[in-house]
C-alpha cells in the first residue's frame, strides 16, 4: 500500500541549516549533510532542503551542497528558495536534486510550472503555496504570509494542477509556527479536488496533528521542521504511532 | 567488477552512479559498445519519456547493443519499461526483451493519484535481486506507466491494480522502483545484483 509520507523540512543559510536544532549525537548539526542521513536513518521518507540565501555567492554555495546531498543521502529529496527561470531549476537538477519546489516565481510567471514540467516532468515539479484566511476565502501569499497576492488559493492550486505540476506543498500561514495542528480543513478541500498528491506543511506540534492531516485532511504527505530539529517528535516515534492507527507508513 | 552505466539523454543517471559510490563501486558511464560489452554488469537507468528515448537508442545503436549483452543488466524506471515490447507513452516500439506492453495507470478512485509517487511495498516472487526479502518492503516508486503482472515477474506491488515492480528473465532483470532511492533495502536490492 502507498505510504503515507513524513519529510523534514530544513532551512538553509549560506550552506548552513538555520534555526537551532538540539540533537547532542550530532558532531555538526549545522552541517544540512549530517542532519539528512540522520533524519533518513530515523526513517523520514523524503527531505525538503530551502536555500533562504539572498546573495549570489550563497546561490553557488546551496548549488555545491545539493551535490553533497545527492552523493551521500539515499532517499528522495526536493530543493526550493531562489528558483526563478528553467536555468535554475536545471542547475539543481544536475547537481542531484530529485524535486524542485517553486513558489512565487510561479505566482507571477504561472508558464514556468509548463515549463518544468515539459522539460523535466510533472514529476520533479512541487508548486509551494503559502496561505492565509482572508475575509473572501483563502488567499495566496508571498513572502512568508507578508504580501497579499491577486489569487486565491484554490483556484490557484487548481491551475498549477493543470500546468504540470507534480505535487502540492500546501503552508497555512495562519497555522505556521502556532504547533496547534495543520489547516486540515483546507487540506482535505485540496486532497478531495486536485488530481495530484498534496504535502501539509505549517502547523505540527504533536503526533496527533499528523494523523489529523492525514484521516481528516486527507494529505498524501506531511512536512515539519521545527518539531523535528528540536527533538519533540522523533520520527521513529511519530511512525510508530501513526501505524499503530493503521495509517499506511513506512 | 567493472560496472558499467548506459550513457543516454535519460535524467537521474548520477543517482545511480552515487548509490553505486555508496557500496563501493565506481561506475562508468558510457555509450561506448566495447565498454557495454566487456563490463561485468551493466546498469540501464533513466527517468524520462519513452517515444523519445528509443528513438535516441535507436539513433545510436544503443538498442542492438542493450538487447545483444550478455552479462547481468539491471534496468530501472523507464529502463525497465523499455526493455518490455511496446509502450502506450508515444505509442513506442520498445527493445522487446520482456514479450509485454506497458500500460498507463488508469485511476479509478479519486484516491488513485497518478504518478504513482512515493513508498510502497514489494512482495518478491523471483528472489535473484531479493535474496533475503522475507518480508513485504518499502521501495520508491514514481512513474505513470506499469508494467502488468506476466510471467517474468519477480516482484509485485499493488496501486490501482497489481503490477510488475520487477521483472527477471535470462541475464535481463529490472526494477519499476528506485533502488537507487530507496535507503537501505534499495541498497540491499543493488548489492544482490552486484553479487549476481
Amino acid at each position: 500500500m502507498l505510504a503515507k509520507r513524513i519529510i523534514p523540512c530544513l532551512d538553509i543559510c549560506n550552506g548552513r541549516t538555520v534555526k537551532g536544532t538540539n540533537f547532542v549525537n550530532l558532531r555538526d548539526a549545522g552541517d544540512p549533510v549530517e542532519l539528512g542521513k540522520l533524519y533518513s536513518q530515523q526513517g523520514a521518507d523524503e527531505l525538503v532542503f530551502l536555500d533562504i540565501t539572498a546573495s549570489f555567492e550563497g546561490r553557488k554555495t546551496f548549488t555545491e551542497l545539493v551535490e553533497r546531498i545527492a552523493s551521500e543521502i539515499s532517499i528522495p529529496f526536493t530543493v526550493g528558495g531562489g528558483i526563478h527561470e528553467l536555468c535554475d531549476v536545471e542547475r539543481l537538477l544536475k547537481a542531484g536534486a530529485d524535486k524542485v519546489s517553486v513558489n512565487s516565481a510561479a505566482l507571477k510567471r504561472p508558464e514556468l510550472i509548463d515549463e518544468i514540467a515539459l522539460n523535466f516532468g510533472s514529476q520533479v515539479c512541487v508548486v509551494a503555496i503559502d496561505g492565509k484566511q482572508t475575509p473572501d476565502g483563502w488567499r495566496c501569499f508571498l513572502n512568508g504570509g507578508r504580501v497579499p497576492t491577486d489569487r486565491m488559493l484554490f483556484e490557484w492550486a487548481h491551475e498549477a494542477n493543470e500546468r504540470g505540476a507534480g505535487e502540492i506543498l500546501f503552508t497555512s500561514m495562519d497555522h505556521d509556527g502556532v504547533k496547534q495542528g495543520y489547516a486540515n480543513d483546507a487540506l482535505e478541500k485540496l486532497s478531495n479536488e486536485l488530481s495530484i498528491p498534496v504535502i501539509a506543511s505549517g502547523g505540527a506540534g504533536a503526533k496527533e496533528h499528523f494523523r489529523d492531516a492525514f484521516l481528516l485532511g486527507n494529505a498524501d504527505a506531511a512536512l515539519a521542521a521545527s518539531v523535528f530539529h528540536f527533538g519533540e517528535i522523533p520520527i521513529p516515534e511519530l511512525k510508530q504511532y501513526l501505524r499503530g492507527l493503521n495509517i499506511p507508513i513506512r | 567488477m567493472k560496472v558499467a552505466i548506459v550513457r543516454y539523454n535519460a535524467g537521474n543517471i548520477h543517482s545511480v552512479v552515487h548509490a553505486l559510490k555508496r557500496l563501493g563501486v565506481e561506475a562508468v558511464l558510457t555509450d561506448d559498445s566495447a565498454e557495454l560489452g566487456s563490463a561485468d554488469k551493466v546498469i540501464f537507468p533513466g527517468v524520462g519519456e519513452a517515444s523519445t528515448t528509443m528513438k535516441y537508442l535507436k539513433e545510436h545503436n544503443l538498442d542492438k547493443i542493450i538487447t545483444g549483452l550478455r552479462q547481468p543488466v539491471l534496468g530501472i524506471c523507464l529502463g525497465q519499461q523499455l526493455m518490455c515490447s511496446h509502450s502506450e507513452e508515444g505509442d513506442a516500439d520498445c527493445l522487446g526483451i520482456f514479450d509485454v506492453p506497458v500500460l498507463k495507470f488508469q485511476p479509478e478512485r479519486h484516491e488513485d493519484k497518478v504518478p504513482h509517487m512515493g513508498w510502497n511495498t514489494i512482495e518478491a516472487v523471483d528472489r535473484s535481486l531479493f535474496k533475503g526479502f522475507d518480508k513485504p518492503e518499502f521501495v520508491y516508486f514514481v512513474h505513470s506507466f506499469y508494467v502488468p503482472v506476466c510471467e517474468w515477474t519477480a516482484a509485485e506491488t499493488r496501486y490501482i491494480l497489481p503490477f510488475s515492480a520487477s521483472l527477471h528473465k535470462d541475464n535481463f532483470y529490472a526494477t519499476q522502483f528506485h533502488p537507487e532511492k530507496s535507503g537501505a533495502i534499495g541498497e540491499r536490492i543493488l548489492q544482490n545484483f552486484l553479487d549476481i
